[in-house]
């Protein structure tokens, strides 16, 4: 059981709280003005590019950083890998999460959210790569929605309820690490229909690859860097055989990250010879692509195995940070910064303030959320009165 | 016959020949990496 006897009352205006109270007091008003002037109350989208900051961040950053839930699920229920079995609940919480405030922050992209259903019951483009990832995401968010419920069940002391829930976990496994192969890779190949918009560099007929198999390092490093961040707030939520485990977690994931950076990098050098390229790499976009895949992609690649090697935890942590981020430029880059680079720079697209804050309270909302389940469920502890089932 | 690329079947011949260079060149580097991620340290 966690050390709950050693919390002490902490006082409610500390430095978190005040911020994001901030954060949501600018973000209520601006949700209004979203929802009752359209689109271009709030943001600069317009019709040379009506994908901004909401779907480069929340939703392609989104979406790879919640990978931990579907990498950490195989490692553990397919794969048989149980001494990870201590960071499967947070890495599940944490894709639950992700995806939760993706589908929340395309509500204020899309606009008319009762209309989030027609694409199932009303109107199916079976065709379109849009329908896919629509579908994908409507369903995995179920699946971990399900794979997270024993949490709450016990929290709930709902025990019949739970061993419903339990006898699932397999099946729900399987199902979340095939929808998430189909949409982390459609989330890529949405872009295989802008070859003359997005940088050649960028660009390449195997985006959908790309795409996915950076989520895998991106969801393998998502987990040590939130289990850092975890361990640093939540320390005296976690039981002693959960912080015992995290550091034989993050040199096992760093291990395995290290290799699939060095697949994707790989993969990306491939992309570059396939389009015959390499005449750019000299250029200005040239020399922010090789920023991009020496300094985030080839460099922690590097960290990871030279920290492995040396078992420097501390290293491992600061470059699950750097993978974080580099994830999150990659993915700028495909969806804002090398899209429409033909354009002049007058005509090119900056999100408004309005925009930023927006990400701002989706990005609250979640650490408001993460925080009331992990301070409530048992996330980062066995149950006592389940402990033997785990 | 002239030198550069002319034709899209030139252009696939000459980029397929370098990624399978790549691909060799990879495949060394990645044995190399595997036997550095692999080795104990001396401290």
């Amino acid at each position: 059981m966690a050390e709950q006897t050693v919390i002490e009352k902490k006082p409610l205006f500390r430095p978190f709280n005040v911020i994001a109270g901030i954060i949501i007091i600018i973000g209520i008003p601006l949700t209004y003005l979203r929802f009752t002037g359209g689109l271009g109350a709030i943001t600069n989208l317009d019709n040379n590019t009506p994908w901004g900051l909401w779907i480069g961040f929340d939703l392609l950053t989104g979406v790879a950083l919640a990978a931990g839930g579907f990498v950490t699920g195989a490692a553990v229920e397919i794969f048989g890998m149980k001494k990870y079995h201590s960071a499967l609940r947070p890495a599940i919480l944490t894709g639950f999460l992700g995806y939760a405030l993706v589908v929340f922050a395309l509500l204020y992209d899309v606009g008319r959210p009762w209309r989030l259903p027609y694409p199932f019951f009303v109107s199916q483009g079976v065709t379109s790569v849009m329908f896919e990832v629509g579908a994908c995401v409507a369903l995995y968010l179920t699946v971990q929605f399900l794979e997270i419920t024993p949490a709450a069940l016990e929290w709930l002391g709902a025990k019949k309820a739970r061993i419903i829930a339990v006898k699932l976990t397999v099946l729900l496994t399987i199902l979340g690490v095939l929808l998430s192969t189909m949409h982390q890779s459609s989330l890529g190949a949405m872009y295989l229909i802008a070859p003359s918009k997005l940088h050649p560099l960028w660009y390449s007929p195997y985006l959908p690859v790309f795409f996915f198999v950076s989520s895998i390092a991106a969801g393998l490093s998502m987990v040590i860097f939130e289990n850092t961040l975890s361990y640093k707030y939540y320390k005296y939520k976690m039981s002693k055989e959960h912080r015992e485990a995290r550091d034989g977690v993050a040199l096992g994931f760093a291990k395995a990250c290290s290799m699939v950076l060095a697949g994707y990098f790989a993969i990306k050098v491939f992309g570059i010879a396939l389009g015959n390229n390499w005449n750019l790499l000299f250029t200005g976009y040239g020399l922010w692509f090789q920023l991009e895949m020496l300094g985030f992609v080839l460099l922690p690649c590097f960290l990871f195995a030279v920290g492995v090697r040396d078992k420097n935890l501390k290293l491992i942590r600061w470059t699950a940070g750097l993978t974080v981020f580099g994830i999150f430029l990659n993915r700028l880059n495909v969806s804002l910064i090398a899209f429409n680079w033909h354009l002049p720079l007058s005509d090119r697209y900056f999100p408004r303030w309005s925009e930023i804050a927006i990400s701002a309270f989706v990005v609250t909302i979640g650490l408001l959320a993460f925080r009331f389940i992990v301070t409530h469920m048992p996330i980062f502890y066995e149950h006592p009165d389940f402990k033997e089932e785990h | 016959m002239s030198d550069g690329i002319h034709t899209l079947q030139e252009f696939m011949k000459h980029t397929k020949g370098i990624i399978y260079l790549l691909g060799i060149g990879y495949l060394v580097a990645f044995t190399w990496f595997w036997k550095f991620l692999n080795k104990k340290s001396k401290n």
